[in-house]
């Protein structure tokens, strides 16, 4: 029961994950590449993407304060690099944003860019805590069975 | 590593598909190697550029199938897509996050067999074999059609050169010889059909060869006559043709890379359209566009399929679109004078035959490009070359350098070899840091130029064109015959894919005069590009490193009539003549 329940509270967590559009369907495939090889792939993928997208937001937060001029190629492959990293766990939302905080730097807008980045490092921060939160829950539930995807 | 040959099902294909994927995105790079497991293939990672091209270099047979990221940070994607093209000719499919439609044109234009776009699904991956298998069954069918061909071709050996059958053999035999090359590269695909009448372009024959072209002035020569002057028996018209083929576009290459090289860091789309080449822009544009067609005929299995290829406009979200494109792209790939290392050789063995025509698709692509009135030492191009791919050139060199060095494939001359034997034997040993063999070719053709300019003058276009478009041969019946094969195949295929051509298509048709013979039409382009390919192995490669890039089919539009100077033409074929 307790098993169940837990497993169900995983589940309803995700889901809301995707209902609220913080996450698309790019994570359910993690989740079915994972297996007995690789049981916890998902959050090793996930870890991964941490570190190389923390590594991106402080370039590009560096980058932002080198102003007169703002470097926009820079900002722009900063953000290209760190949109694919985020497009490798599905964060859907950070996603958006890096495309907007691109669309700034391509118009040479400044201002643009720094307030889309800050709201960038809000999504990226709530998606990151939700995401501890569901590995957590996760794990407590046990091992799971993957993730079945409606086709 | 076995030989990595997919020729039939019976290997348990395409599990076990060897892979190469390279991105910088750690993340990625790891899902990706965990999807493509799961489809059963052999992976291996890599976060760098250069490290994957040595990966590749080291072993030849090494993999099946190059997955590359576009954007990392030590090399540009499309750059390694090149580079792969020339020398491994492995079939690459770009990746990216980014899904603009230049970025997937410029994709299948650099030669990518497809563009995925990030985040790639499992499915995606799965069928990546295809790219693999298409390929090997290209190579098959052209020998195959190449052997029906050639017993065709013994009942007509009488056969005018202008009619529609010569027209045939060469394409056959074209196909022949990519397929020989292929054969022999990667000895793969049914064996019945391989290793029958491969001509084997030995220094002495190639020797003859050139002679009898000079002998007849290249304004006039064609396979016929080339082959009565050389006087060798078992020698076939049919070789002749593909050899000639073969050599203009070695020598609209050279004339690519020099001009290339001559505007520094080459690939100057705006130095291209400003020379004034005469009709050989022209042509080069629609050979060009010939070849892109062919390119994407010879990717796809065959006929139809090919067709279908040729119009399909890529879309991004169309993935048959972005596929034919990527066909397309990576037959361009090739055509730019990819050098590939043991594809050289494999392709020198095979013969000469196979060289040229890819030079003429190189040859259209870079003269498109390039700048070409100034007559460049092909050395110079490579040279220039070295300093910004510094070692697919020296790659390329070296490689070609082995080939008369090492004497292993003495008989694969190669109207490369030959020019880089003169070229490079103050500098035998072509070494990364080595730009000087490079240089000696210069002076030759600086004396060439002048000697040549006079001469060449007056033929004006056959001589220029001669070299840059093997199918436009306006100089001689017999080209003309193919390029109106591949002038109406460019037209119907082609020409309704690229708007941009038309203009060009049409000065072409009329230039040429040419009635379209459609008949042959896939198999001409299929033969352009499969020459193409060959010659890319072959060719030195000098030029190949920045064609790719020059491509673009915005110039095709505005690519003048005038690629080639016809001194700067000459003077080629004279530095060739020397060796």
């Amino acid at each position: 029961m307790d098993r169940n329940q837990s497993r169900r509270q995983v589940a309803a967590m995700k889901q809301s994950l995707f209902d609220q559009g913080l996450l698309d369907e790019q994570f359910i495939q993690l989740e079915e590449l994972q297996d007995d090889a690789n049981p916890n792939f998902v959050e090793e993928i996930v870890t991964l993407h941490y570190r190389d997208s923390s590594r991106l937001i402080s370039s590009i937060e560096q980058a932002l304060k080198e102003r007169n001029p703002l470097d926009f190629n820079k900002l722009d492959t900063l953000m290209h690099q760190f949109k694919g990293s985020s497009s490798s766990i599905g964060a859907k939302k950070v996603k958006t944003e890096c495309n907007l905080f691109r669309e700034y730097c391509r118009a040479g807008n400044a201002e643009g860019c720094m307030r889309s980045f800050q709201q960038l490092k809000r999504e990226y921060a709530a998606l990151r805590k939700k995401l501890e939160a569901y590995f957590q829950l996760a794990r407590q539930a046990g091992p799971q069975e993957t993730a079945c995807r409606s086709k | 590593m076995d030989n990595g040959c997919f020729s039939s099902p019976k290997r348990d294909f395409p599990a076990g598909l060897r892979v190469l994927v390279v991105d910088d995105d750690p993340t990625w790079l790891k899902i990706l190697e965990k999807m493509l497991k799961k489809c059963n293939y052999e992976v291996t990672t890599c976060c760098l550029a250069r490290h994957a091209l040595s990966l590749l270099r080291e072993r030849k047979d090494g993999y099946d199938i190059v997955i590359s990221d576009v954007n990392m940070p030590d090399m540009d994607g499309f750059k390694l897509l090149e580079h792969v093209g020339l020398e491994m000719d492995l079939p690459v499919i770009m990746m990216s996050v980014d899904g603009e439609t230049s970025k997937v044109m410029k994709g299948v234009q650099h030669g990518a067999c497809d563009y995925l776009l990030k985040p790639i699904r499992m499915k995606e991956l799965r069928n990546i074999w295809q790219h693999v298998f298409r390929k090997k069954i290209h190579e098959a069918k052209e020998f195959e059609s190449f052997e029906s061909i050639h017993l065709m071709r013994n009942g007509s050996e009488l056969s005018d050169d202008g009619n529609l059958f010569a027209v045939e053999d060469v394409t056959s035999s074209k196909k022949r010889k990519d397929a020989d090359s292929k054969h022999d590269d990667k000895e793969c695909l049914d064996p019945s059909s391989t290793k029958k009448a491969r001509v084997v372009w030995s220094v002495d024959l190639h020797q003859k060869f050139v002679k009898a072209v000079n002998q007849i002035g290249f304004d006039k020569v064609g396979p016929k006559k080339i082959l009565d002057l050389m006087n060798v028996p078992w020698l076939t018209r049919e070789n002749v043709a593909s050899h000639l083929q073969k050599y203009r576009l070695y020598l609209s290459r050279i004339q690519k890379e020099n001009d290339q090289r001559s505007s520094s860091s080459g690939m100057k789309h705006s130095d291209f359209p400003s020379k004034d080449m005469g009709s050989f822009g022209f042509q080069n544009s629609v050979i060009k566009q010939q070849n892109d067609v062919a390119i994407d005929n010879y990717n796809h299995s065959d006929g139809s399929l090919q067709l279908q290829n040729v119009e399909t406009k890529s879309h991004e979200a169309d993935p048959k679109g972005i596929v034919s494109q990527s066909t397309i792209a990576k037959k361009g790939r090739i055509l730019t004078g990819n050098i590939a290392d043991t594809n050289m050789r494999e392709s020198l063995r095979v013969g000469l035959n196979q060289t040229f025509p890819p030079l003429e698709s190189e040859g259209n692509h870079a003269v498109f490009d390039c700048s070409m009135p100034t007559p460049y030492s092909w050395t110079e191009v490579p040279h220039m070359q070295l300093k910004e791919e510094h070692k697919s050139l020296v790659y390329l060199e070296d490689s070609f350098n082995q080939l008369p060095l090492h004497g292993k494939q003495q008989q694969h001359i190669h109207v490369d070899q030959s020019q880089s034997v003169a070229s490079i034997s103050s500098a035998p040993s072509i070494t990364e840091e080595e730009a000087a063999a490079c240089i000696e070719p210069k002076p030759l053709f600086a004396d060439y130029n002048n000697d040549y300019a006079s001469s060449v003058s007056s033929t004006g276009n056959a001589v220029a064109t001669f070299p840059i478009q093997p199918g436009s041969l306006i100089m001689n019946g017999q080209s003309s015959e193919r390029i109106s094969t591949t002038t109406s195949g460019l037209k119907t295929q082609e020409y309704n894919n690229l708007s941009s051509i038309s203009d060009q298509e049409i000065y072409q048709r009329n230039l040429l005069g040419c009635e379209a013979a459609s008949a042959s039409l896939d198999e001409d382009l299929h033969f352009y590009w499969l020459e193409g390919e060959c010659y890319n192995n072959m060719n030195f490669g000098l030029q190949n490193i920045g064609m790719s890039e020059y491509y673009d089919p915005g110039l095709i539009s505005e690519a003048p009539i005038h690629l080639y100077d016809s001194a700067d033409y000459s003077v080629m074929d004279q530095g060739l003549f020397i060796a």
